[in-house]
């Protein structure tokens, strides 16, 4: 009896119909893909992105150089040097991510005392040749004032499970 | 004898041994900060309180002696409590700042706070914040963070000797510091910073620089003086950052000295990286190659009575045996390392420090003779003090050459070799007290052997050994106490002249008249280089001092935290230091420049690895067979007996801070020049 009934499916085309029905129903259905870069989707608070260093809002730099993400970072992909500042605070005076060894894990994050360090919502920061992801401290201070406002939203939605 | 018993298991310990001392014995830890092995006792951490049977409550087991039949109990609920509970009030006024604090990572609060403490605080009222005291170029102070232990009290009143440390107001208003405001003017300031359990006292040249887990430790033999401390140095990549002690008893404890720890920032200036070669009166830097074909050209043909060389003071024994070995091959045995001159040398026990440093907690009279110790060594003079402490001040010092305060009482006997005979004919007072002592010593300083009558001096002092029972039996109370870390170890070696031939001043007025036509200062840079101007003048060493200006070939060497070495103390005792980095630029280790060297001469030597020096080391002198301990010498004849000359001793260290090419390169060593010398800040007004 199956033999009967596979060869009659086959001569009428059964499966190529039942194909184009699933076709055809999802042609009435919402589109779910997204017009990158158009469109993009929604993130976390959590998104561990590219990152950042913070300030302060009188406009001192938050980090302290107390080096534990150095420490932290399982890559080994951030090198600090520190100094007295003039002010005798303590203060980096170099502050490198090489973003090429970064795994993207957030411990740096995690491990900072002062929020200094944050891993952003950005993730677009592909560049043309290698060298552009040695990130340096300048480079990271002006991440964290073009996204200090996300930083800080994306901070305080995700305050409470902390 | 008392036995007690520590969480069930019974130990025996020593008569006047605290509950604290009982408790390590049985192998259980006890938490503490105010308690340290090397300081009386305070007992005002509280941190080390056990349960102890029959007592109504906890008690301080560092202050509690122990006793016959007492049941101690280190880990009952009652004592978890006690230990949460201090450990509370102490991070009452405790700062947390840990991530700006220098201490960070080797702090004892930080450590015992996550041992012993809650994991979250109950206090929300405010804290209290204490101004911080200057305290001069060295220690850095962030008083809001003492925990008020006292360590630094006491370490300055007791071992360092500058009663300026104390502690005044009461309760949460006491405030550690200097009582008037002035720095800590002492040699040994520096281990205040590794006393202080918090980062209440941290190190001011090193603020900031680096976390203790980033560094990397190697175990080495200090070079600027020559008690020959036990350091560790610990460095990031090539930098060395910083010079901790390591203990060991018998040398200096755990104390170093201010310039052992803070001259290596010298290293990091007018250092020699390449070869220069003089080319029409202008240094040229050069290769290798080409400065000892300068080299070369100059020495080959030439009779060896014309070369000579002379080593420095911070050599290690390697680099002078390969030159030994290399100028007995050109036939020369003008060598000397000796750079000031002094008439030390001969039979071996005229020129170690006999009694060893250790040895001196069992002497009960000294005599200083020509040596300011606080300058040349002050580890030794902690000793002596220590000495002085112990024995209630019955240890009676008498000081022969120049006044200077040994922070301890003592009695100035006179200016030179006029009061040095009185003591040998019993005319002075002193003589009596040498007399009535069962182990009396004499130290006799370089300011005594550095003149001309040198000789004539090491017989008096010899006399005065002999004749008040220094040396009898076991005991050997002769000392003498050197400033250069290499010279024990060069004397070893017989890095002497021989046979008729020149010592340093006879080598310096040679040059000066064309008798000597090449001269190899091995890290020598004190002699006169005015007199060298005729002569052909090799220079090899690390830093860019005197004889590197006054060179014509450079052969740019090792600092002593850039190779393996040997150095022998002034106890005679051997022993090894290991690279911590390694050398900067085109710089090699010393002894391999001289092997270099000698092959491009054609006379090459049979080493070709440092163990194969360390054999021909061993060949020379039975002192490198045994290191770490110094080895007894024969009691025996030396010295001239002559007349000495009416002028006063003087201690060739004139400014502690600055006696090497290393810690004149210093910016912490001129920064204490500036803060602590006297003759230098009025020197500076002229």
């Amino acid at each position: 009896m199956s033999f009967i009934d596979r060869t009659a499916r086959s001569f009428l085309l059964a499966e190529l119909v039942s194909g184009m029905a699933l076709t055809l129903k999802y042609m009435f259905k919402p589109k779910v893909t997204l017009n990158y870069p158009y469109e993009k989707g929604p993130l976390s608070p959590r998104f561990r992105g590219e990152h950042a260093l913070r300030r302060y809002p009188n406009g001192e730099e938050r980090c302290i150089a107390c080096k534990l993400c150095e420490a932290i970072c399982p890559a080994q992909a951030i090198t600090i040097e520190v100094e007295p500042r003039d002010d005798g605070s303590r203060r980096t005076t170099r502050y490198d991510i090489d973003m090429t060894k970064c795994i993207y894990c957030g411990f740096c994050e995690e491990a900072c005392p002062v929020d200094a360090i944050v891993e952003g919502p950005n993730f677009e920061f592909a560049t043309e040749n290698r060298e552009e992801l040695l990130y340096d401290k300048d480079k990271l201070l002006e991440n964290g004032e073009r996204w200090e406002a996300e930083l800080a939203a994306r901070l305080e939605a995700d305050a409470p499970y902390r | 004898m008392p036995k007690l018993t520590v969480d069930g298991i019974e130990v025996e310990v020593e008569a006047g041994a605290t509950v604290l001392q009982a408790c390590e014995e049985a192998g259980k830890e006890i938490p503490r900060f105010c308690y340290h092995e090397r300081l009386s006792i305070a007992g005002n951490c509280r941190m080390c309180l056990v349960e102890m049977e029959r007592a109504p409550k906890p008690v301080a087991s560092c202050a509690m002696p122990a006793a016959d039949g007492m049941v101690i109990k280190t880990d009952s609920d009652l004592v978890k409590k006690a230990r949460n509970g201090v450990m509370e009030f102490l991070l009452i006024n405790h700062p947390l700042d840990c991530p700006i604090c220098d201490q960070g990572g080797e702090c004892d609060l930080q450590d015992q706070a996550m041992a012993y403490g809650f994991d979250s605080s109950r206090y929300a009222e405010k804290k209290r914040a204490v101004k911080d005291k200057e305290l001069g170029p060295i220690v850095k102070t962030i008083m809001t963070r003492c925990i008020h232990c006292t360590r630094c009290v006491r370490f300055s009143e007791e071992v360092a000797g500058v009663g300026t440390m104390g502690a005044v107001y009461r309760g949460e208003d006491t405030e550690v510091g200097p009582y008037i405001e002035a720095s800590i003017n002492s040699e040994l300031s520096g281990n205040l910073i590794d006393l202080c359990p918090v980062g209440a006292l941290t190190s001011k040249p090193y603020a900031f620089t680096a976390r203790p887990w980033e560094l990397k430790k190697t175990d080495s033999i200090d070079v600027m003086d020559a008690v020959g401390s036990n350091i560790r140095i610990d460095a990031r990549s090539s930098e060395v950052l910083r010079v901790l002690p390591r203990i060991n008893e018998d040398v200096n404890e755990e104390w170093i000295s201010d310039k052992t720890r803070y001259a290596i920032d010298g290293l990091k200036r007018q250092r020699l990286d390449r070869p220069y070669v003089r080319v029409d009166g202008k240094l040229v830097p050069a290769s290798w190659d080409e400065a000892f074909a300068a080299i070369k050209a100059r020495v080959s043909g030439l009779d060896g009575k014309k070369i000579a060389a002379i080593a420095g003071d911070t050599v290690d024994c390697e680099s002078m045996t390969a030159l030994k070995d290399l100028m007995g091959s050109l036939g020369s045995a003008n060598i000397d390392c000796r750079q000031d001159g002094s008439k030390v040398g001969g039979p071996r026990s005229s020129y170690i420090f006999n009694t060893t440093i250790a040895g001196i907690e069992e002497a009960d009279a000294c005599l200083i003779v020509g040596a300011n110790v606080r300058a040349e060594a002050p580890i030794i003079n902690s000793r002596l003090r220590k000495r002085w402490r112990a024995t209630n001040g019955d240890f009676r010092v008498g000081i022969i050459g120049e006044k200077w305060d040994p922070t301890y009482k003592n009695d100035y006997l006179g200016a030179g070799p006029e009061t040095l005979a009185e003591i040998l004919d019993g005319k002075n007072d002193f003589a009596k007290i040498l007399k009535a002592a069962d182990k009396p010593m004499i130290i006799v300083g370089m300011g005594a052997l550095n003149r001309e009558d040198g000789d004539a001096v090491l017989a008096a002092t010899r006399a005065i050994a002999e004749k008040f029972g220094m040396v009898a039996g076991e005991w050997n109370g002769f000392n003498v106490l050197h400033t250069a870390a290499s010279r024990v170890g060069g004397l070893d070696l017989g890095f002497v002249p021989g046979e008729g031939c020149l010592a340093t001043n006879d080598i310096l007025d040679g040059a000066a008249k064309g008798a000597v036509e090449v001269v190899y200062l091995l890290g020598a840079d004190e002699v006169d280089m005015s007199k060298l101007e005729k002569a052909f003048v090799i220079y090899q060493g690390a830093m860019g001092d005197a004889g590197a200006q006054a060179a014509d070939v450079i052969l740019p060497g090792a600092a002593y935290t850039e190779k393996n070495g040997t150095y022998v103390n002034t106890e005679g005792r051997a022993q090894q230091g290991w690279r911590a980095v390694f050398p900067r630029g085109d710089a090699r280790e010393d002894w391999a420049i001289v092997r270099a060297l000698s092959g491009a001469l054609d006379k090459t030597l049979p080493y070709n690895n440092i163990d194969a020096v360390r054999a021909r080391m061993v060949e020379l002198s039975p002192t490198f067979a045994s290191l770490n301990v110094p080895t007894k010498a024969e009691w025996t004849d030396f010295g001239n007996a002559g007349e000495m000359k009416s002028d006063g001793f003087m201690s060739p260290v004139r400014n502690f801070y600055m006696t090497d090419p290393i810690s004149r390169a210093s910016v912490t060593m001129a920064k204490c020049t500036e803060a602590f010398v006297k003759d230098a800040a009025a020197e500076k007004v002229a």
